[in-house]
């Protein structure tokens, strides 16, 4: 009478031990269930995938290489068959500089400001900030953008971009290449700073669980060694949390690459390949966004296969940021001095 | 080398509180230089506060105010023109649990004197070389000084923070139970090394394990808690008395300290 999960009458009299309903029956369905759940979403990714490709696969096979460095984009008007020309690389371009352009703005701000708020702000501060940075991340990118377009670029970032191309569009390359004049407006520079705010929260937030989790009896090695908090900031909890700031920022760049609407809006839709920032330019998903809805079946191909290139950018992305966090483990693991 | 008559702290009328609660009250001591003064007594009585408060490590904690005065070789650590960050330069601590950086040996034992602004050379190597040596280290890890310290065992590892703390050459090292996370042959080798470090150092050590402070310690201070709900105020923690280890332990003053160092209470 010891064991009280099962009753007397149920078990077994010669094996006491034998498989009941509890044990024998319920844990396979439950492991069941997970399993199956897990390779739903695996199925579903790898059909998209072959879904795309397939749709995209006529362009892919007229244009060659060329699909990604040709920088023509003319569209065709067949049903059946790939009459125009298709070179995406505007819009690869312009996904790439305008995400860059917000991941070197959001990085340092979103580190600086995860570093406030788990290693100076006081408590009362702390938590309502926390909330506020996470608010951000839950606002529609609809709104980034028509506040972007309407408010911040008139009233921000016009004279922020004037002064850059009066200063360091007239100095030297490749300042004076990158600042050129004239200021459109509408542009890579004032889509990459809007993406920077909007990927500015989810860095935030990471970097803050990863500063959070710096061991705190290494802190309190380091100051009890005479370290200023600056020190301590650097050579403990900045050291240790590399590999999580680098995550995070992936998972911000992979917000960048993919967004939509918001940089429809502020980036501008010219297909020439702007050298200077304050150009205006398309990006892949934007492209898609403004032309779907009235393109030629043949147009339409050629929209999945920007589709089909957009994820692989971004799974390459993910991998070299996997590769780096592997290098970074190995080198603090077993430094040498 | 003789203790010098000097004293290294005089600690006069000295309070601490979190947050408005105190948690030690009116502490006067004279810690002389040289031997090792254990601070012992019941959880909550306010020696690892006190410990604490000799190198402020307290003002990292946020709503820690300190009241009354503490004097190092004459100084007044409390003054207003004191940096905490010098203060922690100069007196070396060793905590509870090994924290070694998750580096090499090598950049642990060389934090302290790098912090100070010494380049890598054969200066440095000399520091560490030292100070490993010091701590009864050097023999077992001179060949992997490369090597990530969360290799080493838990007792290598507080004999390795132990030489990084020595590695800034202080004349005080403060140990917060340092043995309390490692085993017992372990412990006796910290020990060991604490007796021989005691020559060369003020060694200040908070130990909950009253053998311990028996078998190493030269003084021993009885801090207790008091002022609990049945006397109407809040209980804090306040030292009850303070001498010779042998004193304390086989001919106390003090009632509460016999009962505590009996085993009859705490």
């Amino acid at each position: 009478m010891t064991v009280v999960d099962t009753p007397t009458s149920e078990r077994d009299p010669v094996n006491p031990f034998k498989s009941t309903e509890r044990g024998g029956k319920v844990d396979p369905i439950f492991r069941w269930v997970l399993r199956s759940s897990g390779v739903l979403v695996l199925a579903i990714l790898a059909l998209m995938v072959l879904r795309t490709t397939w749709a995209a696969w006529p362009v892919f096979a007229s244009e060659g290489l060329d699909f990604f460095t040709g920088t023509l984009w003319s569209v065709g008007p067949s049903r059946s068959e790939v009459t125009g020309t298709y070179g995406a690389w505007p819009f690869i371009y312009g996904t790439l500089v305008s995400s860059a352009l917000a991941i070197i703005i959001a990085l340092p701000l979103a580190i600086c400001t995860a570093l406030y708020l788990t290693q100076l702000a006081p408590p009362r501060i702390a938590r309502p900030g926390s909330y506020l940075v996470e608010m951000l991340a839950s606002v529609p990118s609809i709104i980034f953008g028509l506040w972007g377009l309407l408010w911040f670029l008139p009233n921000v970032l016009r004279p922020v971009m004037n002064f850059l191309e009066d200063t360091l569009g007239q100095s030297f390359p490749p300042f004076s290449i990158l600042f050129e004049g004239p200021v459109f407006g509408v542009s890579y520079f004032a889509a990459g700073v809007v993406l920077a705010i909007m990927i500015l929260p989810i860095i935030t937030a990471i970097c803050r669980e990863v500063f959070m989790l710096a061991p705190e009896g290494e802190k309190q090695a380091a100051y009890g060694l005479g370290a200023t908090r600056w020190e301590v900031i650097r050579k403990v909890v900045l050291a240790r949390s590399v590999p999580g700031v680098v995550g995070g920022t992936m998972l911000g760049l992979g917000r960048a690459l993919g967004e939509t609407v918001a940089v429809a809006m502020l980036i501008g839709a010219s297909q020439r390949v702007g050298t200077s920032l304050l150009f205006p330019g398309d990006s892949m998903a934007a492209v898609i966004f403004n032309t779907f809805a009235d393109g030629a079946p043949e147009a339409i191909w050629a929209l999945f296969a920007i589709g089909v290139t957009l994820f692989f950018i971004t799974m390459i992305v993910n991998i070299l940021a996997r590769l780096l966090v592997w290098r970074i483990g190995r080198i603090t693991g077993d430094a040498t001095v | 080398m003789p203790a010098s008559h000097e004293d290294v702290f005089v600690i006069d009328d000295l309070s601490v509180r979190y947050s408005g609660r105190d948690a030690l009250r009116n502490v006067s001591m004279v810690i002389p230089a040289g031997g090792i003064t254990a601070l012992i007594g019941p959880s909550g009585c306010g020696k690892s506060t006190l410990l604490r408060c000799l190198n402020r490590m307290n003002d990292l904690i946020r709503g820690c105010a300190v009241e009354g005065s503490l004097f190092y070789h004459g100084e007044d650590l409390y003054a207003s023109d004191v940096d905490p960050v010098e203060v922690r330069r100069r007196i070396g601590m060793v905590f509870q649990r090994p924290n070694p950086f998750k580096d090499t040996i090598y950049s642990n034992v060389s934090f302290g004197p790098r912090l100070n602004g010494m380049k890598k050379g054969p200066e440095l190597d000399e520091v560490v070389e030292k100070s490993l040596r010091r701590a009864v280290l050097w023999d077992e890890v001179k060949d992997q000084l490369t090597k990530n310290a969360f290799a080493l065992s838990g007792g290598q590892q507080q004999r390795l923070c132990i030489a990084r703390a020595l590695a800034t050459d202080p004349d005080v090292v403060l140990m917060d139970e340092p043995c309390s996370a490692l085993d017992p042959i372990a412990t006796m080798r910290i020990e060991d090394l604490m007796r021989e470090l005691s020559t060369r150092y003020t060694i200040i050590v908070v130990t909950h394990n009253m053998q311990q402070a028996a078998r190493v310690s030269d003084r021993t201070a009885f801090f207790s808690v008091s002022g609990g709900a049945d006397d109407g105020g809040d209980p804090a923690g306040e030292l009850v008395e303070f001498d010779e280890t042998v004193t304390i332990f086989s001919n106390a003053n003090d009632s509460r300290t016999e009962a505590y160092v009996t085993g009859r209470f705490g």
